[in-house]
């Protein structure tokens, strides 16, 4: 039945389809060919194609202002292309912004529940599923507490903790790190692959820093500045879950050392 | 006892909540605390002021012109100590204080309402708010009359004079509130795709509540000026403080003048005082706007 239905797929698309049929049907999210312009004239994204699988981590690096947030904005709905299509599951998307974005009258507790508060969900339920999230993002003991008492990194466990709430299939990140210090955004590093390897959510993560994409993603995608493109893919191979030593490895040097020269290359 | 404070020592972010459960009123204990220097400052400037006050009654002026300010311990005697003239002071002190609640809760209704209502539109906002700033720079003596044509001369007018005054800081207030909420945090309720009035209850209200009690505060104030002057020109019925330092004015009873003054004044500060405790109380515990007096 599925072969079949490839196998028509292809036939009726034709050779002129870039992409292959079992990522077509398989994809989670899938940038077809996706066209921005702002109002103002510029332009974000100019036919750019991105697919990625279940289970998938991809990460996005580029030079600021090259469109990666807007990729974030469509995928989520908060945004429309101006041209092409944007294939995104309707529902369970978890968004992490790059604040925490927590609502400061609202405890730990109460921030979590949001999401589901707003879809309606019962309240037993809802209530269960945020002590789940925030046991699984380290945060027991915290429900209470207001966010104005809590360090950055713990805000933006919270932050992932919310977005888990939905119990995404995919899950999109907005440089969710960048605003950290480099302690502690290499533990919350740790803490997202770990809990990537816990619940195997696909995942859009941007960023600017190299060796956190390599670190995280499963594959790792180069944009160049404005109008942003791909232009450059790199795999990942190592699997997950990742040890944190993996950063010395001369392996995942190599890597990082392929993907910042592409993304140089970007610059000119 | 000291194996909890290995553990707290050695376990680094997320820290024990005990920990920070610890440090939390800490800081507000730090904001409760006065400091002595804190209070001599003012307690300082008072001294200074009431000898000013001595020497203007002794020294500027002569013992025929001395009722134009009574010294301190004369409005303490004839006025403050002597319950005939006390009483009548503080009833009608009371009967303003109603209007200017009355008034403030009017405005605040009033306010919050129409900012939320220019909230949802922007052509709303256009035809109105341009209103609201009319309605702050018309002189309110000029309207006087009026009022009390439309109103009568009593309690009703007194309040419609509070409400027009105290009307333009709680719209300015709440709408600016309303405004300036975070974009990121209506991406966060679009994407859940959250209703207009799930939006407003649960994101707009709240996050614009400190801005709604800085108008409270500044409102309030206002109200009491505006139930004063109420008082001078509505004066059927009950008197209120207003109407009594107009009485007092005609008949030269300079130690009651001063007396009713002060008690005006200390109820201004009174109702300041009350409603930076309220902001505190509501909002303090996430907003630090609140701190401020």
């Amino acid at each position: 039945m599925f072969m079949l239905s490839t196998f028509l797929t292809v036939a009726l698309k034709g050779a002129d389809v870039p992409t292959i049929a079992e990522e077509t049907l398989d994809a989670t999210l899938r940038f077809e060919r996706v066209d921005k312009h702002f109002a103002n004239g510029t332009t974000a994204l100019t036919g750019l194609e991105l697919s990625i699988a279940p289970g998938e981590f991809v990460a996005v690096v580029g030079p600021s202002g090259c469109g990666k947030s807007t990729l974030l904005r469509l995928a989520s709905g908060l945004d429309t292309a101006s041209g092409g299509t944007v294939h995104a599951p309707a529902d369970s998307v978890g968004y992490v912004f790059q604040d925490p974005t927590l609502l400061p009258w609202r405890t730990v507790l109460a921030n979590v529940e949001l999401p589901a508060e707003l879809t309606g969900a019962p309240k037993a339920e809802r209530r269960e599923r945020a002590l789940d999230a925030l046991r699984l993002v380290g945060l027991e003991g915290f429900e209470k507490q207001l966010p104005g008492q809590l360090s950055g990194g713990m805000r933006m466990r919270v932050s992932l903790a919310r977005a888990l709430m939905a119990r995404p299939s995919l899950f999109l990140l907005d440089e969710p790190f960048g605003a950290l210090d480099e302690l502690t955004r290499l533990r919350m590093q740790e803490e997202l692959q770990r809990i990537y390897a816990e619940t195997g959510f696909a995942a859009l993560f941007i960023t600017h820093s190299v060796t956190e994409a390599v670190f995280l993603a499963g594959r790792v995608v180069v944009m160049s500045a404005r109008p942003g493109r791909i232009t450059a893919s790199f795999d990942v191979p190592f699997p997950h879950p990742r040890p944190a030593e993996l950063r010395y490895d001369p392996e995942f040097g190599r890597i990082a050392g392929e993907v910042s020269a592409a993304l140089r290359g970007g610059f000119q | 006892m000291s194996a909890d404070i290995t553990v707290t020592a050695r376990t680094e972010e997320p820290v024990p909540a005990t920990g920070v459960t610890r440090a939390a009123p800490s800081a507000r204990a730090r904001r409760r605390r006065v400091r002595p220097a804190a209070l001599l400052t003012p307690l300082g400037s008072l001294g200074a002021a009431i000898g000013v006050w001595y020497a203007a009654s002794y020294l500027l002026l002569s013992p025929d012109r001395r009722f134009l300010v009574p010294p301190p311990q004369q409005v303490l005697t004839v006025s403050f100590l002597d319950w005939t003239h006390l009483q009548p002071m503080l009833q009608a002190l009371w009967l303003t204080a109603q209007v200017a609640l009355v008034g403030l809760l009017i405005a605040s209704v009033l306010g919050v309402t129409a900012a939320v209502l220019m909230s949802r539109a922007r052509w709303l906002e256009r035809s109105l708010y341009p209103y609201a700033v009319v309605l702050q720079t018309v002189p309110i003596l000029a309207i006087v009359p009026l009022i009390g044509l439309w109103f009568g001369f009593g309690f009703t007018s007194r309040v419609v004079v509070c409400v027009l005054i105290a009307l333009f800081p709680m719209i300015a207030n709440t709408l600016f509130g309303i405004q300036s909420v975070d974009r990121a945090h209506h991406d966060l309720f679009t994407l859940q795709r959250a209703s207009r009035w799930a939006r407003l209850r649960k994101l707009e209200l709240p996050a614009a509540l400190p801005s709604v009690f800085t108008g409270l505060r500044t409102s309030s104030g206002l109200s009491v000026i505006g139930a004063i002057v109420g008082d001078m020109f509505f004066k059927q019925g009950e008197p209120g403080i207003g109407t009594l330092l107009d009485v007092y004015r005609s008949r030269l009873q300079s130690e009651d003048l001063f007396a009713a003054i002060i008690l005006a004044s200390l109820f201004g500060v009174a109702v300041f005082a009350v409603f930076t405790l309220v902001a505190r109380l509501a909002v303090g515990s996430w907003h630090a706007s609140a701190d401020r007096p």
